[in-house]
């Protein structure tokens, strides 16, 4: 801890670590500095002006936002001199500004707007014609509107420190400086919004956004982006039973404010108009016809009954991005009432082979926090700034605060690369022949965290772990996984030869290749997956029953199609890639849809299992949860509010699981397997760079 | 995109100056220099400069728009700077200008039909104790009277070169 400086604010005295700089020594005792350019863990800019401030025996008032504290130093934030040069400062900054204020998205909760009325001169000199220049789209994401801009910077920084994009500048000089985008008209980027979000006006706007609501109008959901494994909490405005836009701006969750191009904007397959919202069952005809959930909900429990009856064989798929508690239930179903261990799910990361690899070792599992704390990083087969935007984003803000020592073994070129202290390239399955000439850097190192992608599985797993313990240096350790909860897909035991908790499940089952291969099937269930997009089934004609928000692939084939909630219509838990557990929180509901949580406990009650599963409310599921799978047994409170890691194991897992199962479809910043497919705006971000 | 052997030559003694992780420090010579050969800041000239100093065209873009002497269209064979930065303006510079732009019937930044003569109104030039102070193409002219002006933008007009206008002398910096 560097040596504490005591200096005085407004006559208050205050201690601060040396170096702190005044702006945030003020904020953390209560007073306001004001502020436009200033940006916490971005680089210093000293634009704006807003933020003077006196200095006793300093001639000119100072920049606050750039002035370290200093031993005996008095500040006042508040005179008549500092009053006057915010008037003016936001004079300058209103004489070029149009009066967009009634129509313009940032109205009510703009920078600018609040500035100028607590600090704002009430009149202007300036009678000059105000310059103007039509508005500009860049992308089908961003739009900058330039008159409204107050060239604060942020958006720059934001996109060039932030995410290492750099696709923003700034051209010309003075009045007419612009923003200007890195393809000279428009935007070659990562589509992320950051940008977007972190303007302090209305000047850069997003193209889902743009002129649909005023702020006040939605309420505010806080829950869990559906898309990837990293978990990034989106705060979700809502109105009329719609959602209007994706957000983190109060920085609640483990991802701050950051938000990727999914998470920000790609909740819009909720609302596609091919969205499934009534039950179809498939007629005499062989042609699927909408039906009442009471009817499809019939048929389907009849048929299971009489399959299960005369001991028929059940298929099970569940799902990557469905709930912890629509997973263990799920199983538990599938267990102990269809009486079948043949379920299964994508598995994309082998995480199996991690936890229990690091059974009895030093190594631990890293959490999201570790990758923007921890010292030194080994990414292994993954381009993370792109399949992984969120982790990504941590370690590149640990390596611009903290200078972050980040190795790379990849096959291609990666963002990465550009800060790395080295990178090495190999092809896929060879990257471990890497690291013998990295061991000697690594072993210097305070401490690691390897993040591995899917060319890392089953022995190599162990050896990787191996290779960590020989290291001498406490080392943490994440499986990449694809989906929004495939790691709880896993721990909830989603898998034909594990129940929840990593138990073996005694009599492994079929997994999903097997029961496509299998010739026998009676019946085949898939919950949000899509297991037929690229193969068929080799049994003649099972009983196919499907539950998704769309008519996939596989849907199509399906004897009954139940209409199912998407992540953003329902409650539950999710656990993100690092094990991080935590909740989604309803935002908006579609007529004719249910959770498939509740679909399958409709399914139970109709066969009549009621009592034996009990009630489909994701509390008690949860609460089942937690007596069932070690590391579960979370306060509520502790996840309601933020997230908590899981350690699902002690001791090792029961039985080997089989690499060859583990597969990443490693989906890019614009892909998302099935929802994907569904997102406006993540196609019209591929259909636009497919033309350029 | 190529380049004369001089101006290759000279890029690359820009280049040599600095440190091979610093070569962006070369940028606005190569511009500068770049740009009396190319004509303007072109597109492609950005492109070009962009890969040798290692930087992306958008913060060659940052750097050309920010320098005024920095030109995205060609100006003309003889580019006349006349200056109303303070020095200038208290000592005549804004009738200089006033005069040239009728005069030449130009306005800023505006090129003759043939090519030959442009026009820019400039801030100091870092002439003020010569002010008003006038300059074309690199050469400059102290303590500039109107007529002295007329006379210079009468032999431009005329077909000749500064040069052989003797009647009002360039300094010799
Ligand atoms: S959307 Fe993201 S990547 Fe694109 S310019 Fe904005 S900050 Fe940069
Ligand atoms: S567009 Fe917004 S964030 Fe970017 S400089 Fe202008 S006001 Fe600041
Ligand atoms: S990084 Fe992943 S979890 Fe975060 S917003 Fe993007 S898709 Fe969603
Ligand atoms: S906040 Fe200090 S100058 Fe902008
Ligand atoms: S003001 Fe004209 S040269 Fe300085």
């Amino acid at each position: 801890m560097a040596d504490l400086v005591k200096f005085t604010i407004d006559g208050i005295e205050l201690e601060a670590p040396a170096g702190t700089l005044v702006i945030e020594a003020a904020k953390k005792n209560g007073i306001e500095i004001p502020s436009f350019c200033y940006y916490e863990g971005y680089s210093l800019q000293a634009a704006c002006r807003m933020c003077l401030v006196e200095v006793e025996r300093m001639p000119k008032m100072q920049v606050a936002c750039t002035l370290p504290v200093g031993p005996g130093m008095v500040v006042r934030t508040n005179t008549p001199q500092i009053q006057a040069a915010r008037k003016g400062t936001l004079e300058f900054l209103l004489g070029n500004h149009p009066l967009d204020c009634p129509v313009c998205d940032k109205g009510g909760e703009c920078e600018l707007q609040d500035m100028v009325f607590r600090y704002g001169a009430g009149e202007s000199r300036f009678t000059e014609t105000k310059i103007h220049v039509d508005e500009q789209q860049w992308s089908p994401v961003v739009f900058y509107d330039a008159p409204r801009c107050i060239l604060c910077f942020r958006c720059v920084r934001a996109c060039d420190e932030g995410m290492g994009v750099g696709a923003l500048g700034v051209i010309n000089r003075g009045a007419v400086s612009l923003i200007a985008p890195n393809m000279q008209d428009h935007l070659n980027c990562d589509e992320c919004g950051q940008c977007i979000d972190i303007c302090p006006v209305g000047a850069l706007t997003s193209g889902t956004y743009r002129y649909q609501t005023r702020p006040w109008e939605m309420e505010h959901v806080g829950t869990i982006c559906t898309h990837c494994s990293d978990g990034c909490k989106t705060t979700l405005g809502v109105r009329h039973e719609q959602i209007m836009r994706g957000n983190n701006r109060d920085r609640s969750g483990i991802n701050g404010e950051f938000l990727c191009v999914k998470g920000r904007y790609a909740f819009d397959f909720y609302d596609h108009a091919e969205r499934l919202q009534t039950p179809m069952v498939r007629n005499v005809a062989g042609k699927l016809e909408p039906a009442s959930w009471s009817k499809a909900l019939e048929v389907v429990a009849k048929k299971f009954g009489e399959i299960k009856a005369r001991g028929g064989r059940f298929g099970i798929v569940g799902s990557n991005h469905t709930t912890n508690e629509e997973n263990f239930y799920l199983q538990k179903f599938a267990r102990e009432c269809l009486g079948t261990n043949n379920i299964d799910h994508r598995r994309t990361g082998d995480v199996t082979t991690l936890v229990d690899a690091l059974s009895g070792t030093s190594g631990t599992l890293a959490t999201t926090a570790d990758l923007y704390e921890k010292k030194a990083f080994l990414i292994i087969g993954a381009d993370l700034s792109i399949e992984h935007p969120f982790l990504a984003f941590q370690i590149r803000a640990n390596y611009r605060h903290h200078q972050a020592h980040v190795y790379t073994v990849t096959a291609d070129e990666v963002r990465e690369e550009k800060t790395a202290v080295r990178a090495i390239r190999k092809p896929r399955f060879q990257e471990f022949d890497a690291l013998p000439e990295l061991r000697d850097a690594l072993a210097a190192e305070p401490n690691l965290v390897i993040l591995f992608g899917d060319s890392v599985k089953g022995e190599d797993v162990r050896k990787l772990v191996a290779f960590g313990e020989s290291l001498g240096i406490p080392v943490s350790y994440c499986a990449l996984v694809d989906y929004s909860n495939s790691r709880g897909a896993i721990d909830m035991g989603l898998t034909p030869e594990l129940l929840p908790g990593y138990h073996a499940s005694g009599t492994p089952g079929l997994n999903v290749g097997e029961m496509l291969a299998a010739t026998d099937l009676d019946a085949f269930w898939v919950i949000g997956e899509n297991p037929l997009e690229n193969a068929k089934l080799s049994t003649k004609r099972p009983f196919v029953v499907v539950q998704d928000m769309f008519l996939t692939e596989t849907a199509q084939k399906a004897d009954v199609v139940l209409p199912s909630a998407s992540a953003y219509e329902k409650n539950g838990t999710v656990t993100n890639g690092c094990g991080e557990v935590q909740k989604l929180k309803r935002a908006v509901s579609m007529l004719g849809t249910k959770p498939d949580l509740e679909i399958i406990g409709l399914i139970a009650k109709e066969m009549g299992f009621a009592p034996r599963m009990g009630p489909w409310l994701p509390d008690t599921v949860f609460n089942e949860i937690r007596k069932a799978v070690k590391g579960y047994d979370i306060p509520l409170p502790a996840i309601t509010l933020g997230a908590q890691q899981t350690m699902p194991v002690n001791g090792r897992v029961g039985v080997q699981t089989n690499p060859d199962l583990v597969a990443s479809a490693h989906e890019n910043l614009f892909t998302s397997g099935t929802l994907g497919r569904y997102s406006k705006i993540l196609n019209s971000v591929i259909e636009k760079r497919a033309n350029q | 995109m190529t380049f004369s052997p001089e101006l290759e030559a000279r890029f690359e003694r820009f280049l040599a100056k600095y440190p091979a992780d610093r070569k962006r420090s070369a940028l606005i010579p190569m511009l500068i220099y770049g740009q009396d050969e190319v004509g303007s800041i072109t597109d492609e000239f950005v492109e070009e400069i962009a890969k040798r100093v290692g930087v992306t065209p958008l913060e060659v873009r940052e750097v050309s728009g920010f320098y005024s002497m920095l030109h995205h269209k060609p100006m003309g064979k003889y580019h006349v700077q006349v200056c109303t930065n303070i020095s200038c303006l208290l000592t005549g510079g804004e009738e200089l200008y006033e005069r040239a732009c009728h005069k030449l019937g130009l306005g800023h930044k505006q090129v003759s039909p043939d090519g030959r003569i442009s026009l820019e109104e400039v801030e100091c030039m870092g002439a003020c104790s010569w002010a008003p102070a006038v300059q074309i193409n690199y050469d400059f002219y102290h303590d500039v009277t109107p007529e002295q002006l007329d006379k210079l933008l009468d032999g431009l007009k005329a077909g000749k070169d500064p040069e052989q206008i003797t009647e009002v002398p360039k300094v010799n910096c």
